[in-house]
């Protein structure tokens, strides 16, 4: 490397307002470019105050709170149990939902049985919510399957790898809705990264233009693997849906309450035919992108430590204790319900077979192929040759 | 300090830093690939070294970076993309398919594409969906675009320098299962050509034809067929197209039997075209039909079946005995 060039490098790196730069780095630390901080719906602050909101109301009966209370604690637990599974090399992969419970379960309490789910892969507490059975999730991770549910069983569709793809496919689920003349809505989940893939824009395009029964909720967690939210966009995320012709609005992601009355008015406008609507759940990513990744390469401790502060499970922890609507028992009792809940999870996946070999084969098709019929017969017959003799 | 034993993914880093050391007009653009390095860490140490206006964290989006390395094209750039996982190129494909693979055509040789695409590809890590892909033969298919993958890391040094180097798209395909195996490192030898396949270990009564992931489980093979006295010769296609041809033939017509091993499916697998010249080329020396091991017609199939599902050593070996036997 020349001097010449390590000059140049330190000059561009620096990239002050004299030089003029058009490269992705230099753009600034966004979103700043709306001025004023943009307003956050919030029904329960970090402190755990209820505080009120003159379009997003909620009454909630005590049974009610420590129901979203049980939700959170259960989802975490579920959620440890996965992580742990992980590194006892009982799952190859898990991507953790740490920190976001409030975001799934608000949402995910906000709907009706008839609604139906788009969620990536990260939604476990969104599937807790619509009843799928945890340990259902965890068969892909655990690479015994590529999704292993009927989707239909609870409006619940299979985990989408491939970032953004199901906001397009919630979007044509909810033209559907509406063709049939139901007023059930249709909710897609994804994230501040996948913000700016092509599919998750073209779904605001046809969702506006079909004024279409979504909702899309965004869970900004901040990070995109190593990447902050500065690199997605330079506006606050649910700014865009204005573009597209449709209301955004930004809620306090770690606010059960806030997340559970933001989601249902956004479903009842879908109900009532009235479109689309992006809800950006304000939040943060806790744990790495997911087992294999290393946070520690590039984000500070203190970030995550700023972010504890504003933990969603104990600031509704702190205003039913204050308010009185649980007694020590009741959180003794959840205590032992979600160790109870672990116990199953591990016992459960460390049982879970390996499918048959020949599962390669079935459900490539519903009519069935000829090509596919002769390779399953050719594998029998190689596989049937080992036996007896010895396999190497 | 010429020769250096390097694991694949560090000859590779290596490779990157040579390169945007060479011409500044190299540039590198991805999602993770700045702090983090990449997420095999192929690109680690290069933003530090190279400023963020060179390594560039992209927004997630890979039809938006292969479209922007376009357009930095155009501009004079060298663009080397990297797309995190073989499954996650598909979002991008028209963009590589529909516009960086005719740009010159249909500028009538006005406007040169040199944008390497580098993606990892392969099974055998026991990684969840759309991480495991081998979709070569999609790439291979499309008049425009050039598809190499080495197979070992003096390869994985120079074919990616010559790959830049290349006024030509080029698709990189990475043995991501092979990242982490060491081999030799020869940073002052003259490369040979980049479109050029290898004889990796010469035989006499039967050829192996495979590439990237697939060279080592041949090499293998032949290995253990020794042992039961027969003579196996590998060649590492290492560039899917332009595909080497001659060095094939002449391995066959030495051997007289062609076995031609990938993970990818073998239907309208590269294996078929090969099969097919093959047979024009050498029809009257073979002894055998060319058979072809690799994926089935199905989905690839979660970690725990994908040992069934991959070519492995018997499943080669099974294909070397019924070839011989006819």
């Amino acid at each position: 490397m020349t001097v010449e060039s390590t000059a140049a490098r330190k000059t561009t790196r620096r990239s002050s307002g004299a030089k003029r730069t058009t490269s992705a780095a230099s753009a600034k630390k966004a979103p700043a470019a709306q001025g004023a901080e943009p307003e956050l719906v919030q029904l329960l602050t970090p402190e755990g105050e209820r505080v009120q909101h003159p379009d997003y109301d909620i009454d909630l009966s005590a049974e009610e709170l420590r129901g979203l209370y049980r939700d959170m604690v259960l989802s975490r637990r579920f959620d440890a149990e996965a992580t742990a599974l992980q590194r006892q090399g009982e799952l190859g992969l898990w991507a953790s939902l740490l920190g976001q419970e409030a975001a799934q379960i608000g949402s995910g309490r906000a709907l009706r049985d008839d609604d139906y789910v788009f969620p990536t892969y990260r939604e476990h507490a969104v599937a807790w919510c619509r009843g799928v059975d945890p340990t259902n999730l965890l068969g892909m991770f655990r690479g015994v399957n590529n999704g292993g549910w009927d989707p239909s069983t609870n409006n619940f569709h299979l985990y989408t790898i491939v970032l953004g793809s199901q906001t397009l496919h919630a979007t044509g689920y909810a033209m559907g809705v509406a063709k049939d003349g139901a007023d059930s809505a249709v909710i897609a989940y994804f994230g501040d990264g996948a913000s700016s893939q092509g599919d998750v824009n073209e779904s605001f395009v046809f969702s506006a233009v079909y004024n279409a029964p979504v909702v899309f909720f965004c869970q900004n967690n901040q990070w995109a693997i190593s990447e902050p939210i500065e690199k997605q966009t330079r506006v606050p995320l649910y700014q865009r849906a204005r573009g597209f012709g449709f209301p955004g609005v930004r809620v306090d992601g770690n606010d059960v309450l806030a997340c559970l009355a933001v989601t249902r008015s956004a479903l009842e406008r879908a109900r009532r035919g009235e479109g689309p609507t992006l809800i950006e759940a304000y939040t943060y990513r806790m744990a790495a992108h997911t087992t294999s990744d290393d946070p520690t390469r590039y984000r500070r401790d203190a970030e995550r430590e700023e972010w504890e502060a504003k933990d969603p499970i104990q600031r509704l922890k702190t205003y039913m204790e204050n308010e009185g609507h649980a007694d020590a028992a009741f959180f003794e009792e959840l205590e032992t319900e979600s160790e109870a809940l672990g116990k199953h999870v591990r016992e459960v996946v460390r049982a879970m077979p390996v499918p048959e070999h020949m599962a390669i084969f079935d459900n490539v098709y519903a009519d069935g192929h000829a090509l596919v019929d002769e390779e399953r017969a050719q594998f029998a017959a190689y596989q049937a040759s080992f036996e007896g003799g010895e396999a190497e | 300090m010429a020769v250096q034993k390097l694991p694949l993914a560090k000859a590779l880093n290596e490779s990157l830093r040579k390169a945007l050391e060479t011409d500044p007009k190299v540039l590198i653009m991805g999602l993770d690939v700045g702090k983090l390095g990449g997420v095999f860490r192929i690109t680690d140490g290069l933003q530090k070294d190279f400023g963020e206006d060179r390594v560039i964290d992209t927004p997630l989006a890979e039809s938006g970076i292969v479209g922007t390395a376009i357009g930095l094209a155009l501009r004079g750039y060298r663009p080397v993309v990297e797309i995190q996982f073989d499954g996650f190129v598909f979002p991008a494909y028209d963009q590589i398919v529909s516009q960086l693979a005719k740009m010159r055509a249909r500028s009538l040789g006005t406007v040169k594409m040199p944008i390497v695409i580098r993606i990892p590809y392969g099974g055998g890590i026991g990684a969840v969906e759309h991480h495991s892909e081998s979709p070569e033969a999609l790439f291979a298919h499309v008049p425009g675009l050039k598809v190499v993958t080495p197979a070992n890391s003096n390869d994985a040094y120079w074919m990616l320098q010559q790959a830049i180097q290349s006024d030509d798209p080029v698709i990189f395909f990475e043995p991501k299962r092979r990242y982490w195996d060491k081999s030799d490192v020869d940073t002052d030898a003259i490369p040979g050509e980049l479109h050029k396949a290898r004889v990796a270990r010469e035989g006499t009564d039967l050829t192996l034809a495979a590439y990237g992931p697939m060279v080592k489980t041949c090499l293998e093979v032949a290995e253990a067929a020794a042992g039961e006295g027969k003579s196996i010769e590998v060649v590492d296609v290492r560039s899917i197209s332009p595909l080497d041809f001659d060095t094939l033939q002449a391995s066959v017509e030495k051997t007289r039997r062609l076995v031609v091993v990938h993970e990818a499916p073998v239907f309208f697998g590269s294996g078929a075209e090969i099969a097919a010249r093959i047979t024009e080329r050498c029809f009257y020396h073979l002894e055998a039909p060319v058979l072809r091991v690799g994926g089935y017609h199905a989905p690839y199939p979660p970690a725990r079946l994908e040992e069934e599902y991959l070519p492995g050593l018997d499943r080669v070996l099974d294909a070397v005995d019924r070839s011989l036997a006819y």
